[in-house]
């Protein structure tokens, strides 16, 4: 049988744990510890997942981390479980499913509890925001309630095998996974601090409570203050056969590839030439990928030129101007072609070129999560410079409505740095607000402020600023 | 707009205008860090980290300069770098040497002749690697130095290819 995972990476160790026996269709699969049902199907070669309700088109995985649809099978019985988040088990009968999928026949398997929960600050998402918002928040006594979705804490940084920029403070030089490693850390080990794994925020009751779906659990968190910290999503591009197989985001690629040590594909082509795009396809060459070519629309490349520069002295042509038009393959992606774009954005006839790849990855921006925000009626814009909608806020990341903060990528686009800081801000300004800290917390809180206005100060910050000043306005 | 932006690749006529290629006499007297970093980012842990004070960078989106003077060529700016955008020079012994950061497998060992490639990605010689170098002992990446016979290598090689 296929076998996609990778053995040997330069930066990465893979921790696989034991050997689970899974049965796809009644046929017998290996997966491992540590990996999801997603994951290790991918691994075992699967790259049809679903097909579409209307059309019956095929599907693969796209977005890898819980936000799309196209993932979903029946495992033992249950339909529409997101396969890509959901921990592999000894024994798991996984299926695809047809449309929205039948009702479970085997009622046992879901046997529900409810709980509540009392806390001083409920916090949505274990990112980089989040986890800074509760280490800062626990910091000063407050009791924090800490909702992931995932199997794992961290978000997306626990896939990200670079060094981060920054200063020295700011863990420059540092890489991704190890900051996460030291957040994960410290909030796992703070007591005051409760995390729930694999639970999901459904919805948003005044004055602070949120209803949470865990694995057996629905939980009511009344809380004082709620930080939001849901992060973001990526942006799907317009092109024909966008949703065959083989059409992923970039970061679905880099969760296949770090996270599981799975490779996305053998050949690939990325389009988009921001920092994520350029960054990705660098830690695809480091998994073994073949990366034939970088397209992006833009006249100019929009990632760090050092960025660009290290995919392109490892051969790999980033062209300008130019875009995809189309996917094509028999169920699953077999080639790209692309299009040379004139000045007004539009094909230029004569030019188009087919690649053959068996992978397309997209990575054209992301877009803010914010749809608990606006469940919660917070007053929500939409800021072309942030990457979508985002809630206004003032100074302190709290919105419009009040007792609900924000930070991270909800707030606007940027980095991990960034949502570190703005998850320090966040909860430092909740324990400030219910009356748990004072002025320590006060100068702490300008201290970080300070930092982060100096992150922002440069060019490449000119259109966070630009953005900012249309949101931070309450 | 800098045609860089547009290629992803640096010229070495254009990092001379920066002044960031340091001279002929100095690469004499021994190792020296040459930066291909060239954009004002919000990035300065390799002027942060510089023992000697030789990056200078009066504020975090600024890009560094190098004062060749001063670097003593111990390498920590490019251990730090997380662009990977530094590299050392040096024609103080008996053939040029040139080092290079490297995260990729295979890693090359001591002895090896490897392929030398230059900004774009072309194989434009061979070099022998006389020492390696982990900064982390947790990873793999690596400083690679290689011994060139061809001067022009240390200007335009930037990375490597191990041959089996």
């Amino acid at each position: 049988m296929t076998d996609l995972r990778i053995h040997r990476h330069p930066i990465l160790k893979y921790v696989r744990g034991n050997p689970l026996k899974f049965y796809f269709e009644g046929e017998e699969r290996t997966g491992y510890e540590n990996e999801t049902i997603g994951a290790a199907l991918y691994a075992t070669g699967l790259k049809e997942f679903s097909h579409s309700f209307k059309l019956d088109r095929p599907r693969g995985i796209f977005c890898a981390i819980g936000q799309c649809a196209s993932c979903r099978m029946r495992v033992n019985g249950v339909p529409n479980v997101r396969t890509c988040i959901t921990p592999l088990e000894e024994g798991m009968t996984v299926e695809r499913q047809f449309g929205a999928g039948e009702k479970p026949t085997n009622t046992e398997v879901r046997k529900t509890f409810k709980k509540e929960l009392e806390a001083d600050i409920a916090i949505v998402g274990g990112g980089p925001a989040g986890l800074s918002a509760a280490i800062y928040a626990a910091k000063f006594g407050a009791r924090v309630v800490l909702v992931d979705r995932f199997p794992k804490l961290g978000g997306q940084l626990i896939k990200q095998t670079h060094k981060f920029f920054g200063s020295r403070k700011h863990d420059a030089g540092v890489r991704g996974i190890d900051i996460a490693e030291r957040l994960i850390k410290q909030v796992e080990e703070n007591p005051n601090i409760m995390v729930l794994s694999e639970a999901e925020a459904f919805g948003y009751y005044e004055p602070a409570t949120i209803a949470v779906a865990g694995k057996d659990t629905i939980y009511r968190i009344n809380a004082k203050k709620i930080i939001m910290a849901t992060g973001a999503a990526e942006k799907a591009l317009l092109f024909e056969n966008n949703d065959l197989p083989g059409v992923y985001g970039a970061g679905a690629a880099q969760t296949l590839m770090n996270t599981y040590g799975v490779k996305p594909g053998d050949e690939i082509i990325m389009v988009g030439a921001g920092n994520v795009g350029v960054i990705v396809t660098y830690q695809l060459l480091q998994a073994g990928v073949k990366v034939k070519m970088i397209v992006e629309a833009m006249p100019k490349i929009g990632a760090y030129f050092v960025h660009a520069a290290k995919v392109r002295r490892m051969g790999v042509p980033i062209l300008t101007r130019h875009s995809i038009l189309r996917a094509y393959g028999e169920n699953q992606v077999e080639g790209a072609t692309i299009v040379q774009l004139d000045d007004n954005w539009q094909p230029i006839p004569g030019t188009e070129k087919d690649v053959e790849v068996d992978g397309i990855a997209i990575s054209v921006g992301l877009r803010p999560t914010y749809g608990l925000l606006d469940q919660a009626g917070v007053k929500i814009q939409f800021v072309p410079e942030l990457g979508g909608h985002v809630a206004l806020r003032n100074r302190n990341l709290e919105t419009s409505v009040k007792n609900i903060y924000v930070a991270g990528d909800i707030a606007g686009i940027e980095e991990a740095s960034t949502a570190i800081m703005e998850g320090r801000i966040a909860g430092l300004s909740a324990v400030i607000d219910m009356g748990l800290a004072g002025d320590d917390a006060k100068e702490l809180r300008e201290s970080v402020r300070a930092e982060l206005t100096e992150l922002r100060a440069g060019p490449f910050g000119a259109r966070i600023r630009q953005g900012l000043e249309k949101v931070e306005v309450l | 707009m800098e045609e860089y932006e547009k290629t992803g690749v640096v010229t070495l006529d254009y990092l001379e205008k920066l002044g960031n290629v340091p001279s002929e006499e100095r690469l004499k007297k021994g190792p020296v860090a040459m930066t291909e970093c060239i954009q004002d980012i919000p990035c300065n842990p390799c002027a942060e980290v510089c023992p000697v004070k030789a990056i200078e960078m009066p504020e975090i989106n600024h890009r560094p300069i190098v004062h060749f003077d001063k670097c003593i060529g111990c390498t920590l700016c490019m251990q730090v770098c997380p662009g990977l955008a530094i590299v050392m020079l040096d024609k103080s012994k008996e053939k040029p040497r040139l080092t290079i950061p490297y995260e990729l497998l295979p890693m090359p060992e001591r002895g090896d002749t490897v392929v030398l490639i230059d900004r774009e990605g072309n194989d434009i010689g061979e070099g022998k690697v006389v020492a390696l170098f982990f900064p982390d002992k947790k990873y793999q990446s690596a400083l690679v130095t290689v011994e060139v016979d061809d001067d022009r290598l240390l200007y335009e090689a930037r990375n490597l290819r191990v041959v089996n």
